[in-house]
């Protein structure tokens, strides 16, 4: 069991407790749940369990228009109608117009797969329910073929949701659940140390205040997160800013630069630049 | 085992279930969290916990629960029969340590010591640094006076590093703050949609056709189905200015919401009761009212009505004559109030002020009675309940 405990990669900063979550749901192969606010690297969790454990991946985004039923197999009746008119000898195998999703996909995959399903609370409300015994038993019926589909091997699925809509309780009973708390300062300078190495120390340092300054503006409707932090840390790198530019304790220079990066909401920029000539104007008092 | 802990989850408010106590107790068994109580804390909080609002509770109650145990253990330790302790003690001490132990004060001194301790470190989770930070030479670590004493040391110091954990209570912003986001108001508001198709069949459905078709092996089989009737009409009616402007932000986030999931919305604004009239444009509401009446007239007894207001003010505004504090209303705005609620059978209030406070507030308790308890707080749950109400 050891050599199947995943422990973060390189490129990926697990917390203890996200750690620990993935090794039950991976142990007792029940599905994981993953919520977290946006950026924080739910969807990356999936990647990255499949590339620490040396396993296959299968990604099934989920949209508002997702039924359960595509990630089973869907049947073309189209196809088969169009075939029937033109004579093709195809049509008298019903089989042939029947496409596997993505569960079947893994389902028949030939080693334990890893398989995310994206944002889960995109779909409809009755969507996590229409999969509860494909979850737990692992297994689906295919009516046009009678034809019992079962797992060679029970997948980890790794199941993220925005927070959208509730999910319903009897799918919640059947998921561990791992909430992705936004990282504390020292967490963030593992994270971007491991995207961007070779940073110089007070340069990452003057960021994350930065940063977590702007985090802590009241009323921002989005607050910048992991993957804009990310970005912006890229930008600061290619206009090569000094270190200095990012103190905020000269008030004439108080904006950080490029925050467009972080600010991503017409009015949450607006309110930073009227907060930021407010604190500038009392700075000169 | 954990039935205890189980329960006292449940009676703290979490709705944890049978299943995942025996998920959590599998995974214990297949050895996932290993030995240490801070694995034990993550592996029980992935398991039974499902929703971040449940977090900070659960840490409570874990924090609870688990120093229950360290005052258990300190029973256990008052009675641990202090003759076999002696014994022990002379069994396994050389002849130098014991003449060390009467140096300190002789056996009970120490013992006494050590109780002492040991409660230190009930009380405040910290205390206890000299007791496992110097263990080689704290006088219960070095001579291993029972294996009990040393037991009940160990379960401190982890016990202590956990707490760390919990005991940081990171979740507490989460609990019961659930976000009233214009998503989650939209998701609330689209369960009105739901009586969208209705009447008689007479569309083509083109989609079904192609399929049942299909599935005939190419005999035609027409489909039809009723004209997609996305009917619902919403009035909604704001309380604006005054004791209102605390919940601006939630009001403005209902408002886009229903903006945006209704075709049929109209919405007018009113200051802290209805009268006979309301106005759609906050800085011409003197100069361009809509009378109450015109409003009954124009829009049918099919819309629903919604008003959105703290219903906070004094109850004359409500039940007198001249009772508004903007102008001279001739007749009381519960009349008002009342020829609206005749016209739109389908009515509901939406309160922002929390629910606690309602019955301390006369005029929420008078808005109440003359809306037929159809208020709701203005929280997703309410809104849920709300919604129903309307259908």
């Amino acid at each position: 069991m050891t050599d199947t405990r995943f422990t973060g990669t390189t490129s990926y900063v697990a917390t203890d407790d996200l750690m620990m979550a993935v090794n039950a749901a991976v142990t007792l192969e029940r599905p994981i749940l993953v919520k977290g606010e946006p950026g924080t690297g739910k969807t990356q969790l999936a990647l990255e369990v499949a590339s620490a454990l040396g396993k296959p991946l299968f990604e099934w985004h989920i949209k508002s228009t997702t039924k359960a039923q595509q990630g089973l197999y869907e049947y073309d009746a189209v196809a088969r109608l169009r075939d029937s008119q033109l004579g093709d000898d195809r049509v008298h195998d019903i089989a042939n117009y029947i496409q596997k999703g993505k569960i079947w996909e893994a389902f028949a995959s030939d080693e334990q797969p890893v398989l995310l399903i994206d944002e889960i609370d995109k779909a409809d409300i009755e969507f996590p329910n229409d999969l509860l015994r494909e979850l737990d038993r692992m297994e689906f019926y295919v009516y046009e073929t009678q034809q019992l589909v079962a797992a060679r091997h029970r997948p980890i699925i790794v199941i993220t949701s925005n927070n959208e809509k509730e999910l319903p309780d009897a799918f919640l009973r059947r998921c561990f659940f791992h909430y992705i708390k936004f990282p504390d300062q020292d967490t963030m300078a593992r994270i971007v140390d491991v995207h961007y190495p070779a940073l110089k120390k007070n340069l990452l340092s003057e960021a994350l205040n930065a940063f977590y300054k702007i985090r802590e503006v009241p009323g921002l409707k989005k607050k910048p997160s992991t993957s804009e932090l990310l970005d912006w840390i890229k930008l600061l790198l290619a206009e090569d800013i000094p270190p200095e530019a990012l103190r905020s304790d000269d008030k004439r220079k108080a904006i950080p630069p490029l925050y467009g990066a972080l600010l991503k909401n017409e009015q949450d920029v607006h309110l930073f630049e009227r907060l930021v000539f407010l604190d500038r104007g009392a700075g000169h008092r | 085992m954990l039935i205890p802990f189980f329960y006292m989850l449940r009676e703290g408010g979490m709705n944890t279930s049978i299943t995942e106590l025996l998920t959590l107790l599998e995974a214990m068994k297949r050895g996932v969290a290993g030995t240490s109580v801070d694995d034990f804390y993550y592996l029980a909080r992935a398991a039974l916990v499902k929703d971040e609002s449940q977090l900070d509770r659960f840490d409570r109650i874990f924090a609870a629960y688990f120093n229950g145990i360290e005052d258990g253990l300190g029973d256990l330790f008052e009675e641990l029969p202090e003759d076999w302790l002696r014994r022990q003690a002379e069994l396994l001490l050389s002849e130098e340590e014991r003449a060390r132990i009467e140096a300190l004060g002789g056996f009970e001194e120490l013992m006494k010591a050590l109780r002492e301790r040991l409660e230190e470190q009930d009380e405040r989770h910290e205390g206890g640094s000299k007791w496992i930070g110097t263990a080689g030479t704290s006088p219960f670590g070095a001579y291993g006076y029972n294996p009990e004493g040393v037991r009940i040391g160990q379960h401190g110091s982890r016990h202590r590093s956990a707490v760390k954990v919990w005991d940081r209570r990171e979740y507490r912003n989460l609990d019961d703050s659930v976000e009233l986001g214009t998503r989650n108001i939209k998701v609330a508001l689209r369960r009105l949609r739901k009586f969208a198709r209705e009447g008689a069949a007479d569309q083509l459905d083109l989609e079904d056709t192609i399929d049942k078709t299909a599935r005939n092996a190419g005999l035609l089989d027409i489909r039809m189905v009723p004209e997609r009737h996305n009917a619902v009409k919403v009035l909604l009616c704001l309380d604006i200015g005054g004791s209102m402007d605390d919940h601006v932000r939630v009001c403005e986030e209902l408002f886009s919401a229903a903006g945006s999931e209704f075709k049929h919305l109209e919405y007018f604004y009113f200051h802290n009761f209805i009268y006979e009239s309301l106005w759609k444009d906050n800085r011409r509401r003197h100069s361009e009212r809509v009378p109450t009446l015109d409003i009954t007239h124009k829009y049918g007894a099919d819309y629903k009505l919604i008003f959105v207001g703290d219903a906070t003010m004094s109850p004359y505004e409500i039940v007198y004559a001249g009772g508004s504090v903007e102008h001279w209303n001739e007749e009381p705005g519960a009349v008002w109030i009342k020829r609206l609620l005749n016209t739109y059978q389908k009515a509901i209030w939406l309160n922002p002020e929390p629910r606690e406070r309602w019955d301390f507030t006369p005029s929420i308790k008078l808005t109440r009675e003359i809306m037929d308890d159809r208020m709701f707080p203005l929280t997703i749950s309410g809104l849920d309940a709300g919604i129903k109400a309307l259908h």
